[in-house]
């Protein structure tokens, strides 16, 4: 393997040690927050306040500005998760067990933001708070998954093994989702077409899709601030006692 | 290796052997739990019949689960797992054999006692060799997904709760198309694209489970 004619770029083993990541995400941070702040705060008050109400299900709709970003984010997360667990797995980084342990309550908190405004959106347009339907049931799912990776968490004291658990759990999550979503699909087909994916524009308005996407950016932001965040404060828990720790300016406050 | 995959199946055939509580426990919980829907939800022939294949599935899945919970842990509390782990043969044929044998002794009873079942919940008689196919092929997967969450909550405190919230959301696409393949046959339907796409699942669960198994195991 040492012999291997394509390497890592360096930055990516950067990356992987505590310090320098630390310090890295501790630049980012800032950034990030700002990004979060102004984007959603742009995207909800021109969707909430300024976007036109659809002709259909009038302001209902707007609900939409909460759930679509928190049902892609749902998503992506867990992805993210099963990443940075593969390549702690690859590479033995432990920095990247930490970043995929911060994605896990970010991750479920945006599944259970899904699944409830979700809920409320039915209620007016669909009539049920909750149908069998083939995404609803996959989101459902996801959350269990979410919950699983959680709860194997907890159960698992020392803090490496369980880095090293939740990817393995992560990675087969990952397989496993397209196949739950296409068997819940095929299983049944109720589905009532969402017509704001965002690759597919022209289903509405710019007015209504660009808040949409501004919300979307903003909670990917968001996203990474947090668990910038929580990878920190992981850092901090295990190196902690480390001399290169105890000099960083964000303790020494200097 | 197939020497030590052979050594440890016939280890393990062994032990129930001698331990033939833990063949029967989960049989029983299977029909204890398939009895329990008749009671709770309506004795009636017509809607017995209609909810049969997914009572059984359901119940197949709650049995095995019930099962998975020993897969690894007896061995891993004696302190032979240890020493089967050191063996100079990768963990994914340890995997596989306690799987098989975890196999032959919670899920072959189900299929071979599911026509009982069949007939007490109404279900129509034509359907029953869709049932008992789709548990062939269906309850090798179960038990192959289920040693991941064993392989994990090994050596944890009350690993038999926290495996059922590990596995039974992977379980989701097993159930979907071994239910569904019995209510089609029950009516009358082809249950070809169902057969295949289990047994893709379980040719799946073949490739990635007893590596990732056996990668947890060694945690």
């Amino acid at each position: 393997m040492t012999e291997s004619s394509w390497r890592m770029p360096r930055w990516f083993h950067q990356m992987g040690s505590p310090k320098w990541f630390y310090g890295f995400a501790g630049i980012l941070q800032p950034w990030f927050a700002i990004a979060a702040l102004g984007l959603l705060t742009w995207g909800a008050v021109w969707g909430l306040a300024f976007a036109p109400a659809d002709y259909q299900q009038g302001n209902s709709f707007r609900i939409m500005y909460v759930h679509v970003p928190a049902a892609i984010l749902s998503q992506s997360i867990f992805l993210g998760m099963a990443v940075a667990g593969a390549v702690g797995l690859v590479w033995k980084m432990k920095v990247a067990f930490m970043v995929a342990r911060s994605c896990i309550a970010i991750g479920a908190t945006f599944t259970a933001i899904a699944l409830v405004t979700g809920a409320i959106w039915g209620k007016p347009t669909w009539g049920a708070y909750w149908v069998w339907d083939a995404r609803l049931t996959s989101t459902l799912v996801l959350f269990f998954l979410y919950a699983g990776i959680m709860a194997l968490n907890q159960a698992i004291s020392e803090r490496h093994i369980a880095g090293k658990a939740t990817a393995i759990l992560a990675i087969v999550g990952t397989i496993n989702i397209p196949i739950i979503k296409y068997s819940v699909e095929w299983w049944n087909t109720l589905h009532q077409s969402s017509s704001f994916t965002l690759t597919a524009k022209p289903s509405m308005p710019a007015d209504m899709y660009l808040p949409l996407l501004l919300t979307v950016l903003g909670s990917y932001c968001l996203f990474a601030l947090v668990v910038l965040m929580r990878t920190r404060s992981q850092i901090v828990q295990s190196q902690s006692g480390a001399s290169w720790l105890m000099q960083h300016r964000d303790i020494t406050g200097a | 290796m197939i020497r030590y995959m052979w050594a440890i199946v016939r280890r393990d055939l062994l032990l129930v052997a001698r331990q033939p509580a833990e063949m029967i426990n989960p049989l029983v919980f299977f029909l204890l739990v398939i009895a329990l829907f008749p009671l709770g939800v309506s004795p009636e022939a017509a809607l017995l019949s209609q909810t049969a294949a997914g009572v059984i599935w359901v119940a197949a899945m709650l049995a095995t689960l019930l099962s998975l919970e020993l897969l690894f842990k007896l061995d891993h509390d004696d302190g032979s797992l240890e020493q089967l782990l050191l063996a100079p043969y990768p963990s994914w044929s340890l995997v596989l054999a306690k799987v098989f044998v975890h196999w032959l002794v919670s899920g072959l009873p189900l299929i071979l006692i599911s026509p009982l079942i069949a007939t007490m919940l109404f279900l129509p008689s034509h359907a029953v060799p869709t049932l008992m196919l789709s548990l062939l092929i269906g309850t090798p997967t179960l038990s192959l997904l289920g040693a991941i969450g064993a392989a994990l909550v090994t050596g944890v405190r009350g690993g038999g709760m926290l495996l059922t919230l590990l596995i039974l959301p992977l379980y989701v696409p097993v159930i979907i198309f071994g239910a569904s393949s019995v209510a089609a046959a029950a009516q009358g339907m082809a249950i070809g694209g169902y057969m295949a796409l289990l047994a893709a699942m379980f040719v799946f669960a073949l490739m990635i489970t007893p590596w990732s198994a056996g990668s947890a195991l060694k945690l």
